[in-house]
């Protein structure tokens, strides 16, 4: 078995007195596709976000790659790490999002680049060329030159995933990548993520409404429900078998087809 | 009336006239740069979670937006030697220009940031930059081009204000048309021309403004 890439353990977080997460216990391997799925408020989001620490948590750990994630533990205290070590930790994760948010007044290719040259230091034309590399995965070549307002939504979405990717980080994070999405450009992101899933044998955990692809694609589903983990395991398995009656209903009202 | 406009006078002087509008430019541009500067700094602490950034910027603007500009030029020309700070016509009325323009410069910029979406800070950290290369990558040059049309107006008004420096007697456009005007008593006519000028002036910075606008703006 390949080796333990994340390690969440009675991950706890609120907003005010709003409790999302309830202690969540969760271990993924290098090489696996997760796929979260749940109704919205299940806390999946937020679980995502915790993990590059877009959201702060109030309890327990996330541990990826052997690093505490975020926050320095000395006996029953903790304190945030520096502003520097969780912006290099959260180059260990790789993040694309619901709404593209690609940098409006850079060129797709600019827009890859960006974290090269800055968080990587690369010289300007290495990072060039490993930006027109992941253009030309997301089957963009060509499309480098375009600013994200003359591009399509699929199209955005692609860039933000080559953004995200190049930086080579050792897990990517896809938070409902395709729910922005017009219905006949999902396909083309799908298709580019599950090429990622197959050639380049990238972890990923992903937060999606798009059942099939989570049953074609993931090596593991996690049902969340709210703030804890329901229920998990094989897709073949727990789309048919449901074992909890709360994933029987959540499978029955969404549209699995 | 029996007047007849006699331009002669005003034409002779013309030269002075002009070193006045260029010490007007010079003024403006140096204390706008300052004011930019300290406009930008404001308008993210004004922005900022941490009250120690906030409510010491806000009463920066608070207070000089409440304050007439000509009261503050008298106040650094006249009170502050009294109060050991000696500082020359033109430092003087600099530094004043500056300091007002920061607070109102720093009101554009601020609505400037509260336009940019979240999820461009939230994009840029998810791939490790700092929150500081953040601001100057994305968030800065966003926000410069969300305000350039309300940075119009606020320049050129900027740059009417240095004719109040003509009170602490600057040798700028106001004051020149002044002298002209007391020594060759062609009243209407000086001030057709000075005003000549500051219209020339203002619709020059306005088109200056208009094709930066342009030039910078996101395609799409």
């Amino acid at each position: 078995m390949s080796k333990i890439l994340l390690e969440i353990q009675g991950l706890r977080k609120q907003y005010g007195t709003l409790e999302v997460l309830k202690g969540v216990d969760c271990t993924m391997r290098e090489g696996e596709v997760i796929s979260i799925i749940g109704s919205s408020g299940s806390g999946k989001t937020t679980m995502l976000r915790c993990i590059n620490m877009l959201e702060e948590f109030q309890g327990g750990h996330i541990r990826l790659a052997g690093e505490e994630i975020g926050y320095d533990h000395a006996g029953a205290t903790r304190k945030r790490k520096s502003e520097k070590d969780i912006a290099r930790q959260r180059a260990m994760t790789g993040m694309a999002f619901q709404q593209f948010n690609l940098f409006p007044h850079m060129t797709a290719l600019q827009n890859v680049m960006l974290g090269l040259l800055k968080v990587k230091k690369m010289p300007r034309d290495e990072a060039h060329a490993i930006a027109e590399k992941w253009l030309d995965r997301v089957g963009l070549a060509g499309r480098g030159g375009h600013y994200p307002g003359q591009l399509s939504g699929g199209q955005q979405q692609r860039v933000a995933i080559a953004r995200a990717i190049a930086m080579a980080p050792q897990l990517m994070l896809f938070d409902e990548v395709t729910s922005a999405l017009d219905p006949e450009l999902v396909g083309e992101v799908l298709q580019v993520i599950k090429g990622l899933a197959a050639a380049d044998g990238m972890s990923m955990l992903l937060v999606t409404h798009e059942m099939r692809f989570a049953y074609d694609v993931s090596t593991r589903v996690i049902f969340m429900n709210q703030g804890v983990i329901c229920e998990e395991g094989d897709p073949k398995e727990m789309f048919v078998n449901p074992k909890t009656e709360r994933l029987a209903e959540f499978l029955k009202t969404s549209s699995f087809t | 009336m029996g007047y007849t406009l006699n331009f002669a006078a005003v034409w002779r002087s013309f030269d002075q006239l002009l070193e006045g509008l260029m010490l007007s430019l010079g003024l403006a541009v140096v204390a706008i740069l300052i004011g930019a500067l300290i406009g930008l700094l404001v308008a993210f602490a004004l922005i900022a979670r941490s009250g120690w950034a906030r409510r010491p910027a806000a009463a920066y603007v608070t207070v000089i937006r409440n304050l007439p500009i000509l009261v503050l030029v008298l106040f650094a020309y006249f009170a502050l030697p009294q109060m050991g700070v000696r500082l020359g016509k033109i430092e003087s009325f600099v530094a004043v220009l500056a300091i007002y323009s920061g607070a109102y410069l720093a009101e554009v910029f601020r609505a400037g940031l509260l336009s940019i979406p979240r999820g461009l800070t939230e994009a840029g950290l998810a791939i490790g930059l700092t929150p500081m290369q953040i601001r100057t990558s994305i968030i800065a040059p966003l926000m410069f081009r969300n305000v350039l049309p309300s940075l119009s107006s606020t320049i050129i008004s900027l740059f009417k204000d240095t004719s109040l420096a003509a009170a602490i007697a600057v040798p700028e456009l106001t004051f020149e048309a002044r002298k002209i005007n007391v020594e060759s008593f062609r009243v209407i006519e000086t001030w057709i021309v000075a005003s000549g000028l500051y219209v020339a002036t203002c619709s020059l910075i306005a088109a200056l403004m208009r094709f930066a606008e342009r030039r910078l703006a996101v395609p799409r």
